[in-house]
């Protein structure tokens, strides 16, 4: 059980933050851009886990916290959504570029 | 009532109800309802201060103390009100006199509105009020209340017919000229506190000699200072003749019962202090002869029938002060009394004059008046004869004995108050001549006007008239009668303190005798002189040149303090007003603009752009992140 090092998991869920980052940063489309935010969540989940798993085995905290990232994570995916539907009614698009109206 | 003294407050309560009454009820009171308050409080008054005059001649005074007033430390001012000789006169001379003005007042404004008419009663008791605190005050705080109020009903009185510009800015001139008179008042009252610890006048005068010989000088300068203010004295005159734009009757009780007196009676109270300080004595009589001569010359030229009149009152002040100065205390009060009334006399009659012709005031328009006014005549000569000194009426006594201190003092200071004396007489009958001689000036629709007062305005006239001619009678000098002059005797006590310390000179009889001669002869030459030039004046329309020019325009006093004062005061304003402008304002609205700026330019930030935002979140967290690391190590 113990052959996968820590710092193996870890590299595993750096490299998903930061290619979530990126698409937060580069996408204009807001539905890549929520996929992006649930990658970001996802890998801090992976964090959770394995720390939880390789430093503290007695405990539960780290799985608990991961439950509650999963449920806020699909609450936030309805509210996403809800607002990216609005949005297209509205501008017909989802563009983020195209949703300037709050602008200065 | 055993003790009328201890019933004092009385006097001036009945006054302050009046005004209350008058003041709060002005527009639900009909006319003859508002006359009896009005001169009811008034009358009220004045039988108080007969019975407690009575009282005090029997040798009673005393404090009467109704509250403490500021307590504070060790120092304690009470609100009491002191009953001596003088308090008890000056009583006398407000209420009486008062009264008749009120009376008077009943007829004169008739033509006013009933709102008016109350709002006149009501300052007037307000005046009288203030006026009696100011004397019976026991102590230079209590004064100084009063010494304010009839400041601010000067004010009221003289604009009293507001609507018209020129007024009130003769009601403003008024008011700004007492202000600055009131404030050396007002720091001698602090100086002697500070030094004494009391203000109490008993105190003070039993500490007097505490006092070093400086802080007497500043004192009784400072208090001076007030006194020019109030008393209308060079260089604080001006305000006095300006005040001639209130109703006549308001001219009367300004002149002869209130505001006026008062410096000379803060003096009188503070006889002491001035005794001590033989330095501000020598200014008391400079200031007060130079007004004395300076304000008649004035008088000479005057078409105004009560400008002529208001700075006779000028004049007669600074023989006021130059008794005072010259340490004549019981002559500069005498002279208090008989010119009180003689002009309250002289202003009612001229208020009757001007009311018979329609609010004409000027004398070149005016003459023939004898036949019309037979009563405004005869009491407006008697009141000429007061004023110009000719024995046995009133005037001639009471100047007679401050001149005749005066030549005690310095011979010189008796010429030139003689040279005042002649001028007396001589604009007061070319004021006379011109008003009642000759043959009529003004239009005929006037002078198919002209009829005689009512009763309510000549029984006043004849009551001053006969007090003109008799109340010299009190003070009769001890070269003519042995001992009769009642009026030393009874003021003698207020006074002993300073009779001890300066011996008064004696002059040889044989030399007031034929002084007295001498003057009497010299003023009825002058009469003469002014009766004949002015009973055949003619109107021309030449203007007088050269002299004459410069003293008809009130010798450009007006036009140098404009110049002086006012002009470089407005010019600094305007300055400040630039600074305040292009300085002040520009640094509070600098701040604004660069907040404004600075928003401004943050406001880019928000772009709109999610990205943008999402960018800038994470390097915040990567700038805070730095920030803890490197705070760690």
């Amino acid at each position: 059980m113990n052959s996968i090092p820590l710092t193996h998991i870890l590299f595993v869920s750096t490299a998903l933050f930061f290619i979530g980052m990126y698409g937060l940063f580069t996408r204009r489309n807001m539905i890549t851009m929520l996929m992006s935010v649930e990658l970001l969540l996802n890998s801090v989940n992976i964090n959770f886990v394995a720390f939880n798993k390789y430093l503290y085995p007695g405990n539960l905290e780290g799985i608990f916290f991961t439950m509650f990232i999963i449920t806020i994570a699909a609450a936030e995916a309805a509210v996403a959504i809800a607002i990216i539907i609005n949005l297209y009614r509205s501008h017909q698009s989802i563009d983020v570029e195209d949703a300037t109206d709050m602008k200065y | 009532m055993n003790n009328i003294i201890d019933y004092v407050w009385l006097v001036p309560l009945f006054p302050l109800v009046g005004f209350l009454l008058n003041g709060l009820l002005r527009n639900s009171l009909s006319k003859p309802l508002t006359g009896i308050i009005g001169s009811g409080s008034i009358l009220a008054s004045f039988v108080v201060s007969v019975l407690i005059f009575m009282q005090v001649k029997t040798g009673a005074t005393g404090i009467v103390t109704l509250f403490d007033f500021i307590s504070y430390d060790k120092t304690n001012i009470p609100f009491a009100f002191q009953v001596d000789q003088l308090s008890s006169l000056f009583l006398l001379i407000i209420t009486g006199i008062g009264f008749l003005i009120h009376l008077y007042s009943t007829a004169y404004m008739h033509d006013e509105t009933d709102m008016h008419f109350a709002r006149y009663f009501a300052y007037l008791n307000l005046f009288v009020f203030s006026m009696l605190l100011l004397v019976l005050g026991a102590n230079y705080v209590i004064m100084f209340i009063g010494w304010e109020g009839v400041g601010l009903c000067s004010y009221l009185l003289i604009g009293y017919w507001f609507k018209n510009i020129e007024y009130t800015s003769a009601a403003k001139k008024a008011f700004v000229m007492n202000r600055i008179g009131d404030l050396g008042f007002l720091l001698a009252v602090f100086w002697i506190l500070s030094k004494l610890g009391t203000v109490t006048y008993s105190e003070v005068f039993e500490k007097v000699n505490l006092l070093s010989a400086n802080d007497i000088t500043i004192i009784t300068l400072l208090l001076f200072v007030g006194a020019t203010g109030k008393s209308a004295q060079i260089p604080l005159y001006t305000w006095l003749p300006d005040a001639m734009a209130g109703p006549t009757p308001v001219s009367a009780l300004i002149h002869a019962a209130t505001m006026v007196t008062a410096g000379i009676y803060m003096i009188a109270r503070s006889n002491i202090l001035y005794t001590m300080a033989p330095t501000t004595q020598a200014v008391v009589t400079i200031i007060g002869l130079a007004t004395a001569l300076f304000a008649a010359t004035i008088a000479l030229k005057q078409n105004d029938i009560k400008k002529v009149l208001a700075y006779s009152t000028v004049s007669q002040l600074g023989y006021m002060f130059l008794g005072l100065g010259v340490g004549a205390f019981t002559g500069a009060v005498f002279h208090v009394m008989t010119h009180a009334f003689f002009k309250a006399l002289l202003f009612l009659g001229a208020g009757s004059v001007i009311h018979a012709m329609h609010h004409e005031q000027d004398i070149r328009n005016m003459g023939g008046l004898k036949k019309y006014l037979p009563i405004t005549h005869i009491t407006f000569l008697l009141g000429c004869l007061a004023i110009a000194g000719i024995p046995p009426f009133s005037g001639f006594f009471s100047k007679d004995e401050i001149l005749a201190a005066a030549y005690a003092k310095n011979p010189i200071l008796y010429v030139l108050g003689v040279a005042g004396a002649l001028m007396t007489a001589f604009y007061m009958f070319r004021l006379y001549a011109m008003t009642f001689l000759g043959k009529f000036r003004g239009t005929h629709e006037q002078e198919h006007h002209l009829h005689e007062s009512p009763a309510a305005m000549t029984i006043p006239l004849i009551v001053l008239a006969a007090l003109s001619v008799v109340g010299g009678l009190v003070g009769i000098p001890e070269v003519l009668a042995h001992n009769a002059h009642a009026l030393e005797e009874f003021l003698a006590p207020v006074f002993a303190k300073s009779t001890a310390l300066a011996k008064p000179h004696e002059i040889p009889h044989s030399t007031e005798l034929l002084m007295m001669g001498g003057v009497t002869a010299l003023v009825l030459g002058i009469i003469a002189y002014a009766w004949g030039k002015f009973s055949k004046y003619e109107k021309s329309a030449e203007e007088s040149a050269g002299f004459g020019k410069v003293l008809e325009n009130k010798w450009y006093v007006d036009e140098i303090y404009e110049a002086v004062i006012t002009k470089p005061v407005n010019a600094f304003g305007k300055l400040l007003a630039k600074v305040d402008k292009y300085g002040i304002d520009w640094v509070v609205n600098g701040v604004g603009r660069s907040v404004q700026y600075a928003s401004r330019q943050v406001r880019l930030l928000q772009s709109g752009q999610v990205g943008n935002y999402v960018l800038l979140m994470v390097v915040g967290i990567i700038i805070l992140f730095a920030i803890q690391i490197f705070l760690k190590k």
